[in-house]
């Protein structure tokens, strides 16, 4: 079996499940009074402590969530709304069109149920966000911008973003940038001071530890309404109680990845590159999508003209090697790619990609497994699409 | 082998899948989208392809242990079923779409696919057997689906596994439980999938457009009553025809025909629905073999419909049936599916598009 679907969820690291296992033993509200409740509030300010000094922030802005699908929803509409009220002329939001669904569509339905005016930023063939075009919204509407938000990495096609570029031409305006960079902790180096972002997003699952915790780092001094109301646990932004072992867990997980990422990095760009180029060999007229040098390390994302990603998926996952076309699915039904939309792809060739993700556990035999498998599916699924 | 079961999300799919699993096959289920808007469709348990479908067909796959995709089958579906469907009532014709989806998707579109992608064959939860290469009846005559399957030839069964052939519905249910299905209780799809009211009328004349026109009577040529669309009426029918004035002789009324070029439903009384010679075209012989010589037979020309002893005469693209004695509301446009009576379960001879009817 060869797993090459790390950016969907990667296996947890042994540090992880351990410090999971110790602290769900553990009794203990960390909003209680007595003991048990001190105990398990030390568990969590020094996982807070732990993943702000991982990420390059203070532990003040650290803030626990049930995972990436909530803080990238609290960052969008959180400071929505927490601009908007401050200054009621901030009405606009600006978003790259590759975003994950988790982002678009909090911007989307903003944008039909409260009022906000989207300016969409476009990016060019290799996915990379048009500065130009972002440079220009901003000069033309900046008093009227609530944030932005743009990715630091894609999940699709894997092209990393210049955020702190993005960060610095937003700041000259005071207007605050929201980054999804879940795709790219522990793959490429992420700090929040240096980035100069108002607020960013890290799941859990997708860098060793446990799923259903996330973390928004959000900048002191950014407005945020919270969308759940109740104990204000974090921040008063977040309320509920936590869940200490996960919140323990993915510090842990952090940690690790963090302090492997640079060798990681090297150890996957390698492995990728021979992935792509083994590929390439294999089925001749694939081509690589996203951006050839700036892409996160564990990303190859490939068009296999003339067939479905669908079709080559299932047999490659009947030969027990597991990717992902990398689209969203509605009902069930792969839907063409936003992303390879946005870059310019027709609706056929947005249908024809697959994705494959290397993480940790990645070796060379996964890679092996993938390229004696695919020449077989790649011309079945090109003779399903002929009938 | 190496199967592709359909899965509609119902409880025959779904045993057929562990039948098929269970007698060493390597199996994969398919959910077919057929709906270009899933909650369109119809909503809760009658139909077959809602979202709530496609999770029950997926929960069942993950109980067998069997991998499970949805297929996007959408375009094609509507293309061959639904606008022919349409187009078949405005002609004037009574279409079968379960036939039709058999034929153009089920056995078509998605068997090509399969066999391009590498499998062997396609199992479905259709209650009929295939021994030796011969479809047969179902031993459950009550659930027997041998009529919409007549109009596979004889490659499309070679590829065609039914693994519920040999037991009854109520067996089926029972199976089901026993495997820890969840869809066992599951209430059993009926009329038109597509279809989510089960209006047929409202779906047809949303499509069509209300076209009002002349109700008459076959002998008399009297006026009886308005329709809004002749398409909208099948031969036999006698309820729901709003006649304004009672016929000469006050007995009920049938309709007879239907034509769509003057837009009238013509009517008469019962006797005047009684048929001997029943013609078809397109002749899909289930064996492969074509026959010159008549045949007697017994031939069925409608779903769940009553058997007729007959000579069966075919002649090229032509079929012609004599029945041995009459049969009531035959509409063009329905399949006459021939039987050889059989102790051991009818055998599927042929099946031909009905054009026609006539009293000889
Ligand atoms: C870029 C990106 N944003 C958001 C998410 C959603 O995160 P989660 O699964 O933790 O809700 C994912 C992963 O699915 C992702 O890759």
């Amino acid at each position: 079996m060869a797993y090459l679907d790390h950016a969907a969820t990667t296996p947890m690291l042994p540090d992880a499940l351990e410090a999971y296992v110790a602290a769900a033993a553990h009794l203990g509200n960390a909003s209680a009074l007595h003991a048990a409740g001190r105990g398990a509030r030390r568990l969590v300010e020094e996982a807070r402590e732990s993943v702000a000094a991982d990420l390059g922030a203070r532990p003040s802005e650290v803030i626990f969530t049930g995972g990436g699908t909530e803080s990238d929803n609290l960052a969008v509409k959180g400071m929505f709304w927490g601009r908007g009220d401050a200054e009621p002329g901030r009405r606009r939001v600006l978003c790259s069109e590759i975003e994950h669904h988790a982002v678009l569509d909090a911007v989307e339905w903003l944008e039909r149920h409260e009022g906000a005016t989207v300016s969409w930023l476009p990016v060019d063939a290799a996915g990379r966000i048009r500065m130009d075009v972002l440079a220009g919204v901003l000069a033309e509407h900046g008093d009227e911008i609530a944030l932005v938000t743009a990715m630091w990495a894609n999940n699709e096609v894997g092209t990393v973003q210049p955020i702190s570029e993005m960060s610095a031409v937003c700041d000259e305006q005071g207007i605050p940038l929201h980054t999804d960079a879940i795709q790219a902790v522990g793959q490429v180096p992420v700090s929040f001071a240096d980035s100069g972002a108002s607020a960013l997003t890290v799941t859990g699952h997708k860098l060793g530890g446990p799923a259903g915790v996330g973390v928004l780092l959000l900048g002191r001094d950014v407005p945020v309404t919270p969308l759940m109301h109740g104990g204000g646990q974090e921040r008063d932004v977040r309320s509920g109680t936590l869940d200490v072992p996960g919140v323990v867990s993915f510090a842990a997980a952090l940690r690790v990845a963090v302090a492997e990422q640079a060798a990681t990095a090297e150890r996957l760009t390698l492995l990728r590159d021979d992935l792509i180029a083994r590929v390439r060999h294999a089925v001749p007229d694939a081509i690589l999508n996203g951006d050839p040098v700036n892409r996160l390390p564990g990303n190859a994302h490939l068009s296999f003209p003339g067939c479905e990603g669908d079709a080559i998926l299932m047999l490659l996952d009947a030969a027990g090697v597991q990717c992902a076309t990398g689209s969203a699915c509605n009902a069930g039904v792969a839907q063409p790619s936003h992303v390879l939309l946005a870059m310019g792809a027709d609706e056929t060739l947005a249908r024809s990609t697959l994705r494959f993700s290397l993480g940790h556990t990645s070796t060379q035999e996964d890679v092996d497994e993938l390229i004696a498998a695919l020449p077989t599916a790649v011309e079945r699924a090109r003779a399903a699409s002929a009938t | 082998m190496k199967v592709l079961a359909a899965m509609s999300g119902g409880v025959d799919s779904a045993v057929a899948a562990a039948r098929a699993a269970e007698a060493g096959h390597d199996v994969t289920g398919v959910h077919l989208a057929l709906s270009r808007n899933p909650q369109t469709y119809r909503t809760g348990a009658r139909g077959c392809c809602t979202l709530e479908d496609s999770r029950d067909a997926r929960r069942a796959a993950d109980v067998i242990g069997i991998p499970f995709y949805v297929w996007d089958m959408a375009e094609r579906f509507h293309e061959d079923v639904v606008d022919d469907f349409v187009a078949e009532y405005a002609a004037g014709r009574t279409p079968n779409p379960c036939l039709r989806c058999n034929e153009k998707i089920k056995f078509a579109a998605v068997l090509d696919r399969a066999v391009a992608l590498g499998f062997d064959a396609v199992v479905t939860g259709h209650h009929a057997r295939i021994d030796a290469g011969v479809l047969r009846r179902s031993v459950d005559m009550g659930k027997d689906q041998s009529y919409v399957l007549a109009v596979l030839n004889s490659e499309q069964l070679s590829r065609a596994i039914f693994p519920l052939g040999d037991i009854t519905k109520e067996q089926v249910r029972a199976e089901a439980a026993e495997r820890g299905l969840a869809v066992a209780d599951k209430p059993d799809s009926h009329d038109i999938c597509f279809i989510a009211d089960g209006d047929t009328r409202g779906f047809l004349t949303e499509r069509i457009g209300a076209k009002p026109g002349d109700i008459v009577d076959g002998e008399s040529g009297e006026v009886l009553g308005e329709h809004n669309g002749a398409f909208a009426y099948t031969v036999g029918q006698r309820h729901g025809l709003g006649l304004t004035r009672p016929a000469s002789d006050g007995k009920p009324r049938y309709v007879l025909s239907i034509t769509p070029v003057s837009n009238t439903v013509t009517v008469g009384p019962r006797e005047a629905l009684e048929v001997t010679i029943v013609r078809g075209k397109r002749p899909i012989w289930t064996d492969g073999v074509a026959r010159t010589e008549p045949i007697e037979c017994e031939v069925q020309l409608r779903a769940h419909g009553e058997v007729h002893a007959a000579t069966l005469v075919a002649d090229g693209d032509e079929v012609t049936a004599h029945l041995r004695a009459p049969a009531r509301g035959v509409s063009a446009g329905q399949a006459m599916v021939a039987y050889l009576p059989d102790g051991g379960g009818d055998v599927v001879l042929a099946s031909a598009t009905i054009t026609g009817a006539e009293r000889g």
